[in-house]
């Protein structure tokens, strides 16, 4: 460990590496994890199976590069059809447990976390797929530094996908009528929204928002049916630490936990990368637990 | 239905199931045909696997049926084999077992795929006493207990990548290096399979005195690697091993091609399985890839012929195979150790049986087999295959080697 950290100081030009790959995938981790805090916030569902509509969204990038057509249009097709998934997983299951209590919607959307897994698995087989961008691969700084352009590309996309969600949220009828169910759904009824249609509608447009981060994740890592919860636990961290209310804590968090999982798996060794984010996970609510204020949390 | 006609139904459907598995206690030899029995993966997640070893049981006995039986005395035997499937779960595998030896009266078994289910069923076929011919349990610890029924036609797991180890010894050698010299990166998962890997890679290297600059593990549910990649990077090692299942081959291949990690000799398992031919092209160049079986080898015998002429067959046999898995070829191996078995100890008695398998020294297409006192088979060799311009090549023993190895890598300069 002491080695590593040694290296670093040896050669900073690795900070850089590790700073530029942190950052890229952190941006991706960053989406789906606004994705939960939407439906945290709004219908108060901690969605389990966030990471799987995640890993959804990337075996439909993979199932377009294999009909020939590059997986970036993906990007198109994810989010439509995980929409459509989400619609009706939330009329056929969310939408009876969204007014129950926490545990209720946990159980729920964990059998939800399990049935998608076992359905990839029997449709795509367990073995890892990937989807190839075959974007150009640059060295900078002499070559020890190495950046794909799929990573910028991706990077650049989260960026508009967020900037598209958040400017939806504020302008259009539907974002307004979610954000007001966020406020409180009681008033938002007396006031003629019908918050039914608003859970479903931000319960798909989370797994759409699932969807597209699956997409850009297939063509940076690899994934198999059993990937899905690693997603989810990093989203849950991010949304803990950030709130839901926050979007550039999201961001930030995101960015930050790409980052630190980096360092991590540097440091520790590959082995402790994902024990960086559970343990960070601890950290963040002994933290909260600390800091609990009862300001009501609210979706902007 | 009612309740009431469901549970009636159940308990007729049950007790009809139960007379139609009750056949008589002692199944070992019904009529002049010899039952073997193996619980296999027909389903979950090693069935993939599990289909293909089941298909080379079943050509295997095809084969020998059609060219006479197996001759015990002056009688001629037909081979069969009786399957459950064990749903990949090595609990299930177990009590399958016990099902086939004591309902199913079963003497003689087939092993099931994997190390887990092996390792599952060993103790039970330990305790009953019946010897296990497997060939898709390939964990060093199976032959640590003193199991005495327990014979395994395949290389152990510590032999995977060991090779890769003295091709590089022997590379630093003739460009005029010490094999001390040699500088190593590790990368390997956290679980029994690839440690053991491990332990083959380090008892070699340290046999050689060769240096590791980095001994990463990996998760279980690997999909990035960059930082292990970057510190590979950064030490410049003259040798890079992985072995994490196919996940960790995939992992790797892609993001050795991103990084342009230029090492000059990169050896990993699961290349096969991970398809990183298919999936990552002219950048998978140069690696190493160990394998138990090739159909490229010029092992031979007398019932397939030529590791090639099983390819064909095996091809011609099964639709829907553009290359025939070792896993597949093991399986077919193990029946032929059966055959050779049941004839050299010119019986049927399970203990005179597994004395014949003990003192089994026999070539098959497959390669060489003779089993040592652990019961592990110590006359093949792995051999390594280098992919070269997308084909496999055997590069390592040089005793099989078909085509020279690219040293150093092109890939990645």
């Amino acid at each position: 460990m002491l080695d590593n950290l040694n290296l670093l100081v040896l050669a900073p030009l690795l900070n850089v590496q590790l700073l530029l790959d942190g950052l890229f995938i952190g941006a991706i981790f960053a989406l789906a994890a606004y994705g939960l805090a939407l439906v945290w916030g709004v219908m108060n569902v901690k969605n389990l199976a966030q990471g799987d509509f995640v890993i959804m969204g990337g075996y439909i990038a993979y199932s377009t590069g294999e009909l020939g057509i590059h997986p970036i249009f993906a990007l198109i097709f994810a989010p439509v059809i995980m929409f459509g998934f989400g619609w009706a997983i939330y009329r056929l299951v969310i939408s009876r447990v969204v007014d129950r209590d926490l545990f209720t919607s946990l159980l729920a959307t964990f059998g939800i976390a399990i049935v998608i897994q076992q359905g990839l698995n029997l449709i795509y087989g367990s073995d890892v797929v990937t989807a190839q961008s075959g974007f150009a691969i640059r060295s900078i700084l002499g070559g020890l530094v190495t950046v794909s352009d799929i990573r910028v590309v991706s990077f650049v996309l989260c960026a508009v996908l967020a900037l598209g969600v958040v400017t939806f949220m504020k302008k259009s009828r539907m974002g307004q009528a979610i954000r007001a169910t966020a406020q409180d759904p009681r008033a938002a009824r007396v006031m003629g929204i019908n918050t039914d249609r608003v859970y479903a509608f931000t319960f798909s447009l989370n797994a759409a928002i699932c969807g597209a981060a699956g997409v850009l994740i297939t063509m940076i890592w690899v994934i198999q049916p059993f990937f899905g919860i690693t997603h989810s636990i990093r989203s849950f961290v991010i949304v803990t630490a950030a709130g839901f209310g926050n979007l550039p804590g999201v961001i930030v968090a995101g960015l930050g936990l790409g980052v630190a999982e980096q360092y991590g798996g540097f440091v520790l060794g590959a082995e402790f990368q994902q024990v960086t984010v559970v343990g960070m996970l601890l950290l963040v609510l002994m933290w909260r637990q600390v800091q609990q204020s009862r300001v009501r949390q609210v979706v902007r | 239905m009612k309740p009431l006609g469901f549970l009636r139904a159940t308990a007729i459907g049950l007790g009809a199931l139960s007379l139609a598995a009750s056949g008589p206690a002692n199944a070992k030899v019904e009529g002049d045909t010899i039952i073997l029995g193996s619980a296999i993966s027909l389903t979950g997640k090693y069935s993939t696997n599990g289909i293909h070893a089941q298909n080379g049981y079943e050509l295997a006995v095809k084969k020998i049926n059609e060219m006479g039986g197996v001759k015990v005395g002056d009688k001629n035997y037909k081979l069969k084999v009786v399957y459950y499937d064990d749903e990949s779960t090595p609990a299930r595998g177990a009590q399958l077992a016990e099902r086939l030896i004591k309902q199913d009266g079963v003497q003689y078994m087939l092993g099931p795929y994997s190390s887990g289910l092996t390792k599952a069923i060993a103790p039970v076929t330990e305790k009953y006493q019946i010897p296990m011919i497997e060939a898709e349990g390939a964990s060093r610890s199976l032959f640590t207990q003193g199991y005495k029924y327990l014979f395994a036609v395949l290389s152990t797991s510590e032999q995977y990548l060991a090779s890769s180890i003295s091709l590089a010894a022997e590379i630093a050698e003739k460009n005029g290096k010490k094999p001390a010299d040699v500088r190593i990166a590790m990368a390997f998962e956290n679980d029994p399979f690839s440690l053991d890997v491990r332990a083959g890679v380090v008892d070699d290297a340290s046999k050689y005195g060769m240096q590791i600059v980095v001994d990463d593990k990996l998760p279980r549910d690997l999909s990035d690697m960059s930082a292990t990649l970057t510190k590979v990077k950064a030490l410049k090692p003259d040798l890079l091993v992985v072995s994490g299942h196919s996940k960790g081959a995939a992992t790797a291949a892609r993001q050795i091609e991103e990084m342009r990690i230029a090492t000059p000799m990169i050896a990993m398992t699961h290349c096969e399985s991970a398809g990183i031919v298919d999936k990552f092209g002219a950048a998978t160049n140069d690696i190493l890839c160990p394998t138990q079986w090739a159909e490229t080898l010029s092992y031979e015998d007398g019932y397939f012929g030529t590791a090639a002429d099983y390819d064909e067959l095996f091809k011609a046999t099964f639709d829907g195979y553009k290359t025939v898995p070792y896993q597949a070829a093991q399986a077919s191996a193990a029946v032929l150790v059966w055959k050779d078995a049941f004839e050299r100890a010119n019986s049927l008695d399970k203990d005179k049986v597994r004395d014949a398998i003990a003192a089994t020294d026999m070539s098959t297409f497959y390669g060489q087999i003779r089993f040592s006192d652990q019961g592990n088979n110590i006359a093949k060799p792995m051999v390594l295959r280098q992919i070269q311009d997308g084909q496999y090549n055997v590069v390592a023993p040089s005793k099989w080697a078909s085509h020279p190895v690219n040293y150093p890598r092109v890939a990645g300069q």
